[in-house]
């Protein structure tokens, strides 16, 4: 339907202003209504129709400024004498006091002022006014109740713009209020020169800046607390170089090793040591060697040991050191984790350097990264290696007695809860923290937390078992807090936690004396066998007898080919010298076995 | 003078007494049981602490006035009795 409707206007009056009036309503088009239209369509009935009966809301996002606070303090100094004394003065200022001390007011003040102050002592010692009653109690019922579980407390970035890996951690000795934190590059070769070499000190109250700058002169691997004075850290430098620092002294150095007596290669751990003077530490690095130092005498270190295995001192057939372990309670003992997978157990105050290297363990597939006694079983150690984390006995040297799964991500950093034995706690490359508590749970980690997106490097728990810190490869260190149940120690579980270890360590040694049964049958059976006759193939022989005959029959299989190939090639020559003399109108098959003949010879 | 230093002497023997300091209206220490910088440090900001605490008193009733100063803290209970002239401090750790 078409509804076409004509204005006509003057070309005289086009472009002119309008003059608009008012007149009647006419009608243009009538539209009558067609009852047979109504037959395209059908009624609805029922008719669906949704609506809302809520409130409509929206989801809003907003990131506020982050708001930077700096601590201040004050210190006071002396002032408010009169004009004519000089505090500075001794006698001038015990002079005054004097004079002060005989006025007639002074006496009668501090008398007065004396009861008053006394009553108030004495009710101070009388009552406790702020005691709280069952404080203690409720929290044990808390502590049993709660799922495990952790939260992040704070996020300490590295404040640089090229991030880089937080390699290790360290608290502050005295309470953990401070977490001293060192970054370097660990990728090979891949530090820019735009890289800062700084590493820091946090306030735990304030993520925004770092409380203090250590600028060492080459990027900082370990970095550690001294644990008898808290103002000083010892670092090892990525160059091999240990420096140490006084936090009173600022930010550079005090005194670093000459290069020449450190180490070759990046310093991976320093620890100090259990001392009188509580000045020595000592360090170890993938080059091979274990230095120990004296912080008053930097120069050159005090002791040394290679790592080899064949007790020659030979530093270039030695083990890359990459963790070490060092437990107070045996002050002469220490173990060392190397980039081999083999825990190297050693004793200090042997008589020769030979006789040092005690055992070893071996297990782990790659670098051992973390190794820790159990502080509460030091017999017991922990390794935390290629996917898994294992841990032993010291009586065991074929095996670890109890170990994790392999996991899809591997692990980087573990080590022990201070405060509960059977607790330990492990990172993974794919930035999860895991919870292990054996008495709980033995396939699987008791608490598992994504902490962050790229993968976790270091982890260190303060020692009240509550804190712990956690450095990620962007140099990234999160604080968290985990819950009670996982930080306080349980009911019975020290007995608990002893007969674990021992039943498992019992298992290994019977497996063990099995193990070594059973080689001994083989062998002697293997040499009855030599005596007899070498003829029942089928049974076991020593590897050895067996490589011999797989070389044998290999090659009997090699030369029985070749015979084959040959004889084939006289037969196709001879062939071919006949079709040479026959006429080429043979069939086509000949021709394609000439082909392949002549592809054999290329 | 004797009363005085028996006073003295007798509030320093208590239980839990870590330190007896008498300051006076400018803040100077006038007799001290602890070591120089800790007293100065301390009779410098109490002074100045017990000044406000005494004008807040009268500030919000003329009529009223401060007699003591208790403060507690988590290491210890710094207790001041203040006076026109002069100030007694004492510290003192009450769980000892």
């Amino acid at each position: 339907m078409e509804i076409v409707y004509v204005y006509t206007k003057k070309r005289s009056e086009f472009g002119r202003q309008c003059n608009f009036s008012d007149r009647p309503a006419e009608l243009h088009v009538d539209i009558l209504p067609d009852p047979t239209l109504a037959g395209n369509f059908i009624e609805r009935n029922p008719c669906d129709m949704p609506i809302q009966c809520v409130q409509e809301m929206s989801e809003h996002e907003v990131n506020t400024e982050r708001f930077a606070t700096e601590t201040r303090g004050i210190n006071h100094v002396e002032g408010g004498w009169p004009k004519d004394v000089n505090p500075q003065e001794m006698e001038q200022t015990m002079r005054y006091r004097k004079k002060v001390e005989k006025d007639e007011n002074y006496v009668n003040t501090l008398l007065q002022l004396g009861s008053l102050m006394e009553h108030c002592i004495k009710q101070n010692n009388a009552i406790d006014i702020y005691e709280e009653y069952f404080g203690e109690e409720e929290d044990v019922i808390e502590g049993t109740e709660e799922p495990p579980s952790a939260k992040t407390i704070n996020v300490f970035r590295d404040p640089n713009e090229i991030k880089r890996t937080a390699t290790s951690l360290s608290w502050h000795p005295d309470g953990g209020r401070k977490l001293a934190i060192s970054y370097s590059s660990l990728e090979f070769q891949h530090g820019s020169k735009e890289m800062s070499f700084d590493s820091y000190i946090w306030d735990l109250e304030n993520p925004n800046k770092p409380e203090m700058t250590l600028k060492p002169v080459s990027p900082l691997v370990c970095l550690e607390y001294n644990p008898k004075d808290s103002h000083i850290l010892v670092g090892g430098c990525y160059n091999g170089q240990i420096a140490y620092w006084d936090t009173r002294k600022g930010s550079q150095p005090v005194e670093m090793s000459t290069v020449e007596h450190s180490h070759r290669d990046p310093v991976y751990k320093v620890i100090w040591l259990q001392s009188k003077t509580g000045t020595e530490c000592f360090s170890t690095s993938t080059d091979g060697q274990v230095l120990w130092w004296d912080i008053r005498k930097m120069s050159e270190p005090t002791e040394k040991l290679v790592l080899d295995l064949s007790k020659k001192g030979n530093l270039d057939s030695s083990l890359g050191a990459i963790s070490l372990e060092f437990e107070t309670t045996m002050p002469t003992k220490f173990m060392v984790g190397t980039e081999q997978g083999m825990v190297v157990s050693c004793n200090r105050k042997a008589k020769t350097p030979g006789e040092k290297i005690v055992c070893t363990y071996s297990g782990h597939h790659g670098p051992i990264y973390a190794l820790q006694r159990n502080p509460f079983f030091p017999k017991n150690f922990l390794t935390v290696g290629d996917w898994t984390a294992r841990i032993w006995s010291e009586d065991i040297k074929e095996s670890s007695i109890m170990w994790t799964k392999y996991h899809m991500a591997y692990l980087t950093d573990g080590c022990w809860s201070p405060i509960r034995p059977s607790v330990f706690f492990t990172t993974k490359t794919d930035g999860t923290l895991d919870v292990w508590d054996f008495l709980f749970k033995q396939n699987d980690p008791t608490l598992s937390v994504k902490v962050c997106d790229e993968a976790l490097y270091s982890l260190r728990v303060q020692d009240n078992g509550r804190f712990l810190a956690c450095g990620s490869h962007l140099g990234t260190a999160t604080l968290l807090e985990i819950s009670s149940g996982l930080s306080t120690l349980q009911r019975n579980e020290k007995a608990l936690a002893t007969a674990m270890f021992e039943r498992e360590t019992k298992r290994e040694k019977i497996l063990e004396a099995r193990h070594r049964e059973m080689r001994l049958k083989e062998r002697s059976r293997s040499e009855q066998g030599k005596e007899e006759d070498a003829k029942d193939g089928d049974t076991e022989e020593n590897p050895e007898d067996l490589v011999a005959q797989a070389e044998k029959t290999f090659f009997e299989i090699i030369e029985a080919e070749r015979r084959k190939n040959e004889e084939e090639e006289q037969k196709i020559q001879a062939e071919m010298s006949k079709v040479g003399k026959e006429e080429k109108e043979d069939s086509e098959e000949k021709e394609i076995d000439e082909m392949e003949v002549r592809i054999s010879f290329c | 003078m004797a009363e005085v230093e028996e006073t003295l002497k007798r509030i320093q023997s208590h239980k839990g007494v870590l330190g007896t300091i008498v300051v006076n209206a400018e803040g100077i220490p006038i007799r001290t049981t602890l070591d120089n910088s800790t007293t100065v440090q301390y009779a410098g900001l109490l002074h100045q602490l017990t000044i406000k605490a005494r004008s807040t008193v009268r500030d919000i009733d003329p009529q009223n006035d401060l007699t003591f100063l208790r403060i507690r803290s988590k290491k210890h209970e710094i207790m001041v009795a203040p006076d026109k002239e002069y100030l007694l401090i004492v510290i003192q750790n009450p769980s000892e």
